[in-house]
């Protein structure tokens, strides 16, 4: 598969972009925090329609579910278009946007839900509809990053002589875009969206039942259900839901996604021989039913049309003399100063002026008590998942019926069977900070997993039977052979793992079963504890040193890591 | 130097002392091309040659209108170019075909950017496709193509436009040898039937042969900065065979002009002409292998020490691109001589060819060492520090300032490979590290 990786941008640890790009989110969140803040108290409580456990309602409940699902995935896309585009095509903006994109993939959005459940609700006081925006916001911000990263990559790798050619042939900018910039960009997108809905699943379930303060709001959904039941302790009812989310991503991954990725495969420059190629019975029956050609002559009629309306351009853009570029930088660069002291004014007015550094201390301890948690889960996830991957990808067959479905499972939002943990943990008995963490990697583990199936399945036929006729086995076949080859995918997959794991804890830490509640020490508890509690400067306190917690991960572990394999250990 | 004929037309495109050059990482300029002039007059193919880096192909995307000249002046039909004209086209070397469309697509993208009637476009592009013998095709997808079917495909594209200048940039030089000939072949019954939609032809090519094939006229370009060498008429009469004595002189004579020593002692060029008298010059990326086997082919029998190149060239199956530099470093080593299209073994290149491994890396190491600047200046450094190690960016440094960021991690990288055959210096690519330590 055409798979973007994760730091495929910027080699740098840090630069001073990245600090700027830092002050700018942070301060943009304490700002949202404020702003919501002020307008929390005279929120009345949402009346919606009662929810019902009768699984009748199951099916009306998915499609609402499904539907927000589509709606973040379509703001997510018009981002992707919109701010990759951007970032490409302007250099001056691309020193400040890459950074921010990647600032905003480290912080775990998921603990600022309470801030911007209240935020859209008071923008539409007193109706579902603020409530809605609030959650496909929260799916939005689950999708839009990586998509984007994808996007702005394939806009900076367009092949030289496919724009030659454009521009030979006279397409104006917008036909460019639509014809030569998006289908190049297509295959790699397609690959997101579909690891982004994977994501998605679990926030859509978490964002539908939201408890901020003295607000509570219950969307119509499979979240909000599974919600109720859970409070009420009907394990029936869970496994209802269960059953029914099963369906749902059963039926968007045959009927879209696999259909999809099998589709885009004629977007791809270059052809691998011998690469996974997936089969889609679904798009077998659209393109014989003339769907899909229908729909992109439609949509290249309307490219064609709303090019020939917009005037030709001119030939050449004029250079910009000299004085004025010179002039524009300065404006730029003013603008900027602007910004980012502005934000830091208000991240000390929000955060510093109301936390004692004592509080400070405590959370970061808290932070590092979740930080061992996801390494240590990671290291088990791996030493269990590395050695049966490599077997399955070893062998084609093996690899070809489990690959899919463990992408299905990562997809499985994993969040709906946190009760039934909470219920075990509570009849037993048993330790909850030490229980309560394999939920954090229950979801993200797969990741792990898939990839390094992929990563065997890319071991070159040679390499095997060169390790065979010199009778490399064993623990040396594993050290030279296996481990190496599949080191780069493995790095990948534990990257996507562990930030997963980081936002996942926010629920893992801290779950009820009816009255009952099981927390474990850890940051993710006290970010969800300041949430139903409404305190506002702990949200942001605990999310800022969260954020900070993964992005130096990030930075100081990961990327590197992921270069040396990268440099080394990538067979090409 | 055989007289241009004059021929009494306007001309298509008038180049007039285009100058091109990319800004230096240090602030200064470096000069890619050199006052360039070229005329193109109708029923004209004329053909650029040159090897890699002498600035062919950045005179085509001046004249395409992609890229903009830093001096001089361009013309077509009276007019300056000042960006994509109507009536110039091009084909590309790697095709530059869109993957996501059919050939029937491919083909109408042209005519859909110029906002013509739907049936107009289906007219045209059905003829192209006609015309260009890829009937049948018209619905399938370039991957499904052969490499040959494929620049089908780039001519039948750039021909729908009704061009009148074609811009060919190395169009036959992915394709293997029998299709590239075959492409060639149509294309210059095409041509010379009149059936095709163009006034004249501008072929970019580093491959000899091919110039002497299809052009009416070959401009030689030499490098260091790219530059018009020569300029020679080709007057045979189409079809032309390859095995006419006329042909192979002509050919013969393109050799001696590419491989001449330069007249005068300018110092940019018996640089180029002569390198190994600095550690600015730009060293070409050669295996220890092809060094080797070059010498040993020449002193075989039937060569016996002197070889004429275009014969070397046609038994090695090399291109010039792939020959020259070889040539050339044994040149710079002071193993062989290269001159008027032969190449010549110096007695210690003869030396060489005789010995076992062990004595032809000592011949090697002290060569490298006397005659290739560069590399006896790392020996140097790496004797005189106490840890015998250095980082590659010291040397990076030092040569920026000589050439670009590419040409210094490329000469860099040809240093390496001959220290490591000679066994003169370390080097650790993963720390990135100079020493004269043996890996362990």
């Amino acid at each position: 598969m055409n798979r973007t990786g994760p730091f495929a941008f910027v080699r740098d640890l840090a630069t001073r972009w990245d600090l700027i790009a830092a002050i700018v989110v942070i301060g943009l969140l304490a700002f949202a925090t404020e702003a919501s803040h002020g307008l929390f108290e005279p929120l009345a409580k949402l009346k919606a329609t009662p929810m019902s456990l009768d699984p009748i309602n199951l099916p009306f409940y998915a499609a609402r579910t499904t539907l927000r699902m589509f709606a973040g995935l379509f703001v997510s896309l018009l981002f992707t278009l919109t701010y990759a585009t951007w970032a490409a095509k302007s250099p001056r903006a691309e020193k400040l946007l890459v950074p921010i994109l990647d600032i905003l993939q480290s912080v775990p959005i998921f603990g600022f839900l309470s801030v911007t459940v209240v935020f859209f609700l008071s923008l539409v006081p007193g109706r579902v509809i603020g409530a809605e925006f609030a959650a496909i916001f929260v799916i939005f911000t689950s999708q839009a990053w990586n998509m984007a990263f994808s996007f702005y990559q394939s806009l900076r790798t367009v092949p030289y002589e496919l724009i030659e050619a454009a521009e030979t042939f006279h397409l104006t900018a917008w036909m460019r875009f639509w014809q030569l910039e998006v289908p190049f960009g297509l295959p790699a997108l397609i690959w997101n969206v579909m690891m982004s809905m994977s994501g998605g699943w679990f926030f859509v379930v978490a964002s539908e039942a939201v408890t901020v303060g003295s607000t509570t709001f219950d969307l119509p959904g499979i979240g909000s259900y599974i919600a109720l039941a859970s409070q009420q302790g009907n394990l029936r009812a869970i496994g209802w839901a269960i059953l029914t989310i099963f369906l749902v991503i059963l039926v968007c991954d045959q009927l879209i996604f696999r259909p999809l990725v099998v589709w885009v495969d004629r977007f791809r420059v270059e052809q691998e021989p011998g690469s996974w190629l997936p089969q889609s019975w679904a798009l077998t029956m659209m393109m014989r039913s003339r769907i899909i050609s229908g729909l992109t002559a439609g949509f290249y009629g309307i490219v064609r049309w709303t090019s020939w309306a917009l005037p030709r351009p001119k030939r050449i853009i004029p250079r910009l003399p000299q004085h004025v570029n010179r002039r524009m930088d300065l404006l730029w660069f003013s603008l900027l100063v602007l910004v980012v002291a502005w934000a830091a004014w208000k991240i000390a007015s929000v955060l510093i002026a109301t936390t004692s550094w004592s509080e400070i201390g405590q959370v970061s301890l808290l932070a590092c008590l979740t930080m061992v948690r996801v390494f240590v889960l990671i290291a088990i996830a791996s030493v269990i998942w590395i050695p049966i991957g490599v077997r399955i990808g070893l062998n084609p067959r093996a690899a070809e019926i489990v690959q899919p479905i463990a992408q299905f499972l990562a997809a499985f939002p994993t969040n709906l069977l946190f009760p039934l943990a909470v219920y075990a943990i509570v009849s037993w008995k048993l330790n909850s900070d030490i229980w309560l963490s394999p939920l954090m990697i229950l979801g993200t583990q797969w990741y792990i997993l898939f990839n390094v199936i992929a990563g065997a399945t890319a071991i070159p036929n040679e390499l095997k039977y060169a390790a065979e006729n010199f009778r490399v086995r064993g623990w040396l076949w594993w050290k030279r052979v296996a481990l190496p080859a599949v080191l780069p995918y493995y790095v990948t997959g534990a990257i996507t793992a562990s930030g997963g794991s980081w936002n996942a804890a926010v629920l893992a830490e801290f779950a009820s079963w009816r009255s009952t509640t099981v927390e474990a020490h850890g940051i993710g508890a006290y970010i969800e504890k300041a949430t139903t509690a409404g305190d506002f400067h702990r949200i942001i306190l605990g999310v800022v040193v969260m954020s900070l917690f993964v992005i130096v991960i990030n930075r100081i572990l990961w990327r590197p890591l992921y270069y040396f394999a990268e440099r080394k250990y990538r067979l090409t | 130097m055989n007289a241009v004929p004059q021929i009494n037309t306007a001309p298509l495109l008038e180049v007039e002392g285009v100058c091109k050059s990319f800004p230096k990482p240090d602030g200064g300029e470096l000069l890619v091309l050199e006052g360039v002039n070229l005329r193109l007059v109708p029923g004209q193919i004329v053909g650029l040659l040159g090897r890699s880096g002498s600035g062919k192909s950045t005179l085509l995307r001046c004249i395409a209108g992609l890229a903009q000249p830093s001096g001089g002046a361009l013309h077509y039909m009276g007019k300056p170019i000042d960006g994509p004209a109507d009536g110039i086209s091009m084909v590309f070397q790697s095709f530059a075909l869109y993957p996501w469309l059919t050939v029937f697509e491919n083909v109408a993208l042209g005519l859909e950017a110029q906002r013509m009637e739907k049936a107009e476009i289906r007219k045209r592009s059905l003829q192209a496709i006609d015309l260009i013998g890829l009937d049948g095709f018209e619905s399938a997808y370039p991957r499904e193509l052969s490499g040959g079917m494929r620049q089908r495909v780039g001519f039948a594209r750039a021909l729908v436009v009704h061009p009148n200048i074609l811009l060919m940039d190395e169009p036959f030089s992915a394709l293997d040898v029998l299709t590239a000939e075959t492409l060639r072949t149509d294309f210059l019954d095409l041509w010379g039937e009149g059936r095709m939609p163009i006034k004249g032809v501008i072929l970019v090519t580093h491959n000899i042969e091919e110039a002497v094939l299809m052009c009416d006229r070959i401009l030689v370009f030499g490098s260091n900065p790219g530059r018009i060498l020569t300029e020679i008429a080709v007057t045979l009469p189409q079809p032309r065979k390859r095995l006419d004595p006329v042909f192979r002189e002509l050919v013969d004579r393109i050799y001696v002009e590419m491989t001449a020593r330069p007249k005068g002692p300018s110092a940019v060029a018996s640089k180029e002409r002569f390198p190994g008298l600095g550690i600015g010059t730009v060293l070409p990326r050669v295996s220890s292998n092809l060094l080797s086997g070059l010498i040993e082919t020449v002193a075989a029998p039937p060569y016996n020490g002197t070889a004429d190149l275009p014969k070397i060239a046609s038994e090695l199956q090399m291109e010039i691109d792939e020959l020259f530099p070889v040539a050339e470093t044994l040149q710079m080593m002071r193993l062989a001589e290269v001159e008027g299209g032969d190449i010549k073994l110096l007695p210690e290149g003869i030396a060489f060819a005789n010995s076992a491994l062990d004595e032809r890396k000592k011949i090697f190491a002290r060569h490298l060492q006397n005659y290739v600047p560069l590399a006896a200046h790392i020996r140097r450094v790496l004797d005189e520090r106490a840890s015998h190690s250095a980082r590659k960016s010291r040397f990076i440094d030092e040569l920026e300032d000589f050439m670009g960021e590419e040409a210094a991690d490329q000469t860099l990288r040809a240093v390496i490979s001959l220290a490591r055959y000679a066994e003169a210096f370390a080097y650790d690519d993963e720390h990135e590290t100079f020493s004269l330590e043996n890996p362990t």
